[in-house]
């Protein structure tokens, strides 16, 4: 029987960091660890290990977390490619 | 036990003895008597069913969607315009594969308003992948929705199946039927194992986006179903001949054996058509009759007469009568009558004249544009 | 509670088709860490549909049941009534639904699921337009917004949702947005342990359809309470009680910000003309004079 079934996966529409015109870097020595990058991320491409981890394979570039970033500790640079 | 009822009241128990966990219907006539004695049953006997009074007739076949999806038996009950609204759902039923269980009742289809019975709701459902049945008197609509439960849930189908029947003919006319006991009928109907189902423990997600190819693979397997069901219809008719007494199938085939004639046709008529047939024999015509039961899966290998009078009680405008239609790549004659749309009486003697009609070799509309 | 303090647990993964800057898979995320595990998302076709990705996978790590666009609460309301009948009391179907198929198409079958008193929650995020087949007007789009059916801008004010889902007097309706996780969560959670017809409205700015910056839209969710154009307030057994910025205006502690602030972000109110101003303003005054009224009856009624 085949029905429209999907199953749960990671990368469900394969690599979207591919997406990516801007790309964010994290000045951890700037950074306050409030986690608002890691709650306002829509692609979850924020980890939150010792200090927040950006997961570029996923991260579109939206530049959210860069804009709500208390501390401005988040910059959007060209994505070199 | 005999029960005499209206096919109504004997379609809502035969919904209640097939043990749904939920049903959801919202009223129309000439359905309304069926939505009743459910409220009736779960509100003053105790059955143990969620009953969702919903407030439209797409909102009860998708919340049937809903329940089935999480992996229980479900009902539901509707009639013309409320076929057509839920249509849309109908298709979803069909592609989600859930063996939602419906009865229809036949009624014209509006405007103008129009309450008495012809099969144009149900034949414009054709195309969504559920199971169609026709009943001919109150016994075969207890039968019919008994074993369309079966039917529907046998894992080689895992479709959605309906049977109708003639609004008022049918519906509010009451008639003899022998009601199996409540143990007998669970030992013909075990509890529903769905084929796939919502589940927190395992999520998945169902109908999301779905590509061109595996798309068309997933149509394949529906119609692939629909051709197993035709093995499984008889399988579940025999069965339930030996346990109950009243063999079903496919088709009925009526004094066919040595006809020249059979007449083709379903439902009401194909009762009325009984009388004409033995009528006509008396007059020593050898004709026969061939009920289609079933009219999806189509039972074209049933129909391998020379000579077929198609009676059909609808219209597909700028076709003609559809079984007539359907039948028209078979090799054998098949003459088309339109008749009885809108509730027009159609009785043993047009029937006869119908036959006779044919013989000469006329079809068309009746009594329109032959009689 | 602190945004560190909410769950670790995320049940949207990574690599879904959301537009980059999305605001529903901003409220997704937040919203699941809320409901949990023991959650069947019940989706109608709108973005979300889209942002689960395509057959085989899916990005959602729920249960979800798409239905088709007008009927969600009608597919949530035989979820229900299965899971009461198998006893699985602890699972919750949540309609995940946007504006289009809440206000418009999805309005008889909403009404129908919270009058019969359905055991749900419905969450309809307002992205005020119907995005997800291309930017098209719903009868949640404001006054004077532009989209593909209303080139020249929307000519009538949005309806009233909040009004129309109170109507049929349920324990719980709520409104949050994006900019407030915290609010949200709380909102999420408080829904979750209840029992009954629930309804959350999260607003939700979108890039695309409003034409601002992917990375405002958090800013833009902020600035529409901060404006006024959005309105936070929690409706326990029918009690309203305002929150957040939204409770600090009503009280008269804050004044709204200046409504041009929040239209000149956005691109869709580019053509605007004094004289739509001027009537976006009229009825934004009117609905907090509603709103004033609403909250003066609350606390009399204290």
């Amino acid at each position: 029987m085949k029905t429209a079934i999907s199953l749960p996966t990671k990368g469900a529409m394969g690599k979207t960091g591919t997406w990516r015109v801007f790309r964010p870097t994290i000045d951890l020595e700037k950074c306050i660890k409030c986690w608002r990058c890691w709650i306002f991320c829509p692609d979850a491409a924020i980890a939150r290990n010792e200090y927040p981890v950006i997961d570029y394979d996923y991260c579109k570039g939206c530049g959210i977390c860069a804009n709500e970033c208390p501390v401005n500790a988040i910059e959007m640079g060209r994505e070199e490619k | 036990m005999i029960v005499i009822d209206t096919a109504n009241h004997i379609a809502a128990l035969a919904a209640k003895m097939a043990r749904p966990k939920v049903a959801a219907a919202y009223p129309i006539t000439p359905q309304t008597t069926i939505v009743e004695r459910l409220a009736q049953y779960v509100e003053q006997a105790d059955v143990d069913m969620e009953y969702i009074r919903v407030e439209s007739e797409h909102s009860a076949m998708t919340a049937c969607i809903g329940a089935a999806a999480t992996g229980v038996r479900t009902f539901t009950a509707t009639a013309s315009h409320g076929l057509l609204l839920m249509h849309e759902m109908l298709h979803w039923a069909g592609l989600a594969r859930l063996p939602i269980v419906m009865v229809n009742v036949n009624r014209a289809i509006g405007p103008g308003w129009n309450i008495w019975s012809d099969l144009n709701d149900a034949m414009s459902q054709r195309d969504t992948g559920w199971i169609q049945f026709y009943a001919s008197s109150n016994q075969e609509v207890f039968d019919g929705v008994i074993q369309a439960y079966k039917i529907a849930e046998h894992h080689d189908v895992l479709l959605p199946a309906m049977v109708s029947y003639d609004g008022f003919i049918l519906s509010h006319t009451s008639m003899p039927v022998d009601v199996p006991d409540q143990k007998e009928i669970d030992a013909f109907l075990p509890e529903f194992k769905p084929g796939w189902r919502i589940d927190v423990e395992n999520p998945i997600t169902h109908g999301n986006i779905v590509p061109p190819e595996p798309y068309m693979e997933i149509r394949y397997s529906m119609q692939r179903a629909m051709e197993k069901a035709k093995r499984v219809i008889e399988e579940v008719g025999k069965e339930y001949g030996e346990r109950f007494g009243r063999y079903y199938g496919l088709v009925e085939e009526y004094r066919c054996d040595d006809a020249d004639y059979v007449i083709v046709t379903m439902a009401a008529l194909a009762a009325e058509a009984h009388f004409a047939v033995d009528r006509l024999r008396e007059r020593g015509e050898k004709v026969g009759l061939v009920n289609l039961r079933t009219f999806r899966p189509f039972p074209y290998e049933k129909l391998n007469y020379d000579h077929m009078i198609v009676i059909d009680r609808d219209i597909s405008p700028g076709l003609g009568g559809v079984l007539a239609h359907e039948m028209k790549a078979l090799p054998g004659e098949v003459y088309g009558f339109v008749a009885g749309l809108g509730g027009v009486d159609v009785t043993y003697k047009d029937i006869e004249r119908i036959y006779a009609l044919a013989r000469e070799g006329k079809q068309g509309w009746y009594p329109t544009e032959v009689k | 509670m602190a945004i560190k303090d909410l769950p670790m647990e995320e049940y949207l993964l990574e690599g879904h088709a959301a537009c980059p800057g999305c605001p529903i898979t901003i409220a997704l995320r937040t919203a699941l860490k809320a409901l949990g595990k023991k959650t069947v998302l019940v989706i109608p076709a709108c973005c979300s549909a889209v942002i689960e990705a395509l057959y085989p996978k899916t990005a959602f790590n729920v249960p979800v049941l798409n239905i088709a666009f007008e009927a969600a609460a009608a597919g949530a309301s035989g979820v229900a009534a299965a899971l009461k009948m198998l006893h699985e009391t602890d699972v919750v179907p949540v309609v995940w639904a946007g504006d289009g198929g809440t206000y418009d198409i999805g309005l008889q079958a909403l009404s129908g699921a919270l009058e019969r008193r359905t055991d749900f929650i419905y969450v309809c995020y307002n992205n005020q337009m119907y995005s997800n087949t291309g930017i098209q007007r719903s009868g949640a789009t404001p006054y004077g917004a532009w989209t593909t059916t209303t080139w020249g801008g929307k000519k009538e004010h949005q309806k009233d949702l909040s009004e129309i889902v109170m109507a049929h007097h349920i324990p719980y309706a709520a409104t949050a947005t994006i900019a407030y996780p915290q609010d949200l969560f709380n909102k999420m959670k408080k829904a979750r342990e209840m029992k009954g017809p629930r309804f959350v409205e999260i607003f939700a700015p979108c890039p695309p359809g409003w034409r601002f910056d992917m990375s405002k839209t958090v800013e833009l969710a902020k600035l529409a309470v901060e404006t006024g154009v959005w309105v936070l307030y929690e409706a326990v057994n029918e009690h309203i009680e305002f929150n957040g910025t939204s409770k600090s205006i009503i009280e008269g502690k804050k004044e709204r910000r200046p409504v041009e602030e929040w239209l000149t972000l956005q691109g869709r109110f580019r053509h605007l003309t004094p004289d739509d101003i001027t009537e976006i303003k009229r009825e934004l005054d009117a609905r907090w004079e509603h709103y004033r009224q609403l909250y003066h009856s609350q606390q009399k009624g204290e």
